[in-house]
């Protein structure tokens, strides 16, 4: 990991407009789950510019490789087999390293392994669903996995989620901590789905779909994606003419 | 035309969903042999740990007051004397001994989470006044399209939440409550509100 000095100053402000709002009631869950008053602005403190650290020491050797971590030895899991890679950056364009990035899917089939999930499509019996990685000094990372399915959920009576694949990412700071999903180019499920269209503006929704790379496929095994993330960038120190503790 | 601003934007937030668990506590959900441990689970403390040992436990509740069963929600505190453990602390080296930073989801058939950590001390707000003992919050499920953020302060600080530069500039002073976790013994009791009467400030950080 390259040693360049810490940052310590605040991010910038949340785009409030390109996010989703709280209140989404064409994904009727975020009725009663979305607080009503304004939020207060907090300009960042030591509170929120600060963030843990996790080490590779944290990874096994499959936690990035979802077609074989909760795989029986010698079998994998089912479904079409690709390599998800991109680079964790900030709104600067500057890449994060040492970035935690966890994620979760449903099988090829669109049925998660959840106690609660009750969709009629099997279980693979070799796959889990999860797996994590943490990106390198340009902030790069990439998993296996097996494309997963869409499926249907109870929101109105016909509503089905696009294939996707959720995403946690930690930055540098706590204020950086985003949950977000990742689409596949190509799919007309996309346009049509209650939850992505919590998305107030186009351009956000595009952000999130993932490009097919044939570029970087890894022939006769597996298509790849292209998925770059971005976190919040940090504003510049022209003058530390701020008092800060000591 | 001028030189342009190649800023990029942010990656647009979509909810954790209902199996954010699947993801991030794989073991609470009853996938085992993927990860040994769930990351942040178990408590923050070790022997060593310096500080007052202290449980954090809570609800939260949606506008129809009903305990979010698929919520998850992580904290990020400093150590004892006020440190955090993070390569921006620039004021002194953190407690090695805690890491200040955890995850639990809410129980499945009830929805209380669980935090056996320390009580943090004090850290300076921009201008060096110093903040009363807090810890953030951030929490995401199901229907909540943005991870909130929020703050839990202590009720056995009054004299340094009176002094605190984010408490004492909230306008409408009977909301300030909701801030506060409610101590008796080591148990603070933090809920969280979505919605209603005592809807939780939420920040926008
Ligand atoms: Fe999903």
């Amino acid at each position: 990991m390259k040693n360049i000095p810490p940052e310590t100053s605040p991010f910038f402000p949340r785009d409030r407009e390109w996010h989703p709002p709280a209140f989404t009631p064409g994904y009727k869950t975020s009725v009663l789950r979305s607080p009503q008053r304004a939020l207060i602005s907090l300009e960042g403190t030591k509170s929120e510019i600060t963030g843990p650290v996790f080490g590779h020491n944290i990874l096994g050797e499959f936690d990035n490789d979802l077609i074989v971590n909760y795989a029986k030895p010698g079998e994998m899991a089912i479904g079409e087999r690709i390599l998800v890679y991109g680079r964790v950056l900030d709104e600067r364009g500057v890449g994060i390293p040492g970035a935690l990035v966890e994620f979760w899917q449903a099988n090829a089939g669109g049925r998660y392994r959840h106690k609660k999930e009750t969709y009629l499509a099997p279980l693979d019996p070799n796959f889990g669903g999860c797996g994590r990685t943490i990106t390198d000094e340009n902030g790069g990372y990439f998993f296996k996995t097996i494309k997963p399915g869409p499926y249907p959920w109870p929101n109105g009576v016909n509503d089905w989620r696009p294939a996707h694949i959720h995403f946690s990412v930690f930055g540098h700071g706590f204020a950086q901590r985003l949950i977000t999903q990742m689409y596949f180019e190509g799919d007309p499920m996309i346009w049509i789905c209650p939850i992505v269209k919590t998305i107030p503006d186009e351009n956000a929704i595009k952000g999130l779909i993932a490009a097919l790379d044939m570029q970087n496929t890894i022939p006769h095994d597996m298509r790849a994606y292209k998925f770059d993330i971005i976190l919040r960038g940090r504003r510049s120190t022209f003058f530390e003419n701020r008092k800060e503790g000591n | 035309m001028v030189q342009p601003l190649t800023y990029f934007k942010e990656s647009a937030s979509q909810t954790a969903g209902p199996y954010v668990h699947i993801g991030c506590t794989p073991n609470f959900s009853g996938i085992t042999g993927v990860y040994e441990t769930d990351l942040g689970s178990g408590s923050m403390v070790n022997d060593k740990t310096r500080g007052e040992r202290i449980t954090i436990r809570g609800f939260v509740y949606d506008g129809a007051m009903t305990p979010l069963k698929d919520a998850l929600i992580e904290i990020w505190q400093a150590d004892a004397d006020g440190f955090y453990n993070s390569p921006s602390e620039t004021r002194g080296k953190a407690d090695p001994n805690f890491l200040g930073w955890a995850r639990q989801p809410g129980d499945m058939a009830t929805g209380e989470f669980v935090f056996e950590t320390i009580k943090p001390g004090r850290v300076p707000f921009r201008d060096g006044r110093l903040m009363a003992p807090h810890v953030t919050f951030w929490i995401v499920a199901r229907g909540i399209n943005l991870g909130l953020n929020t703050r839990m302060y202590f009720s056995d600080e009054e004299a340094a939440n009176a002094e605190d530069p984010i408490l004492s500039r909230i306008e409408h002073r009977v909301r300030v409550p909701t801030l506060i976790g409610k101590r008796e013994g080591n148990t603070v009791t933090f809920n969280i509100y979505l919605q209603g009467e005592n809807e939780t400030i939420f920040f926008d950080i």
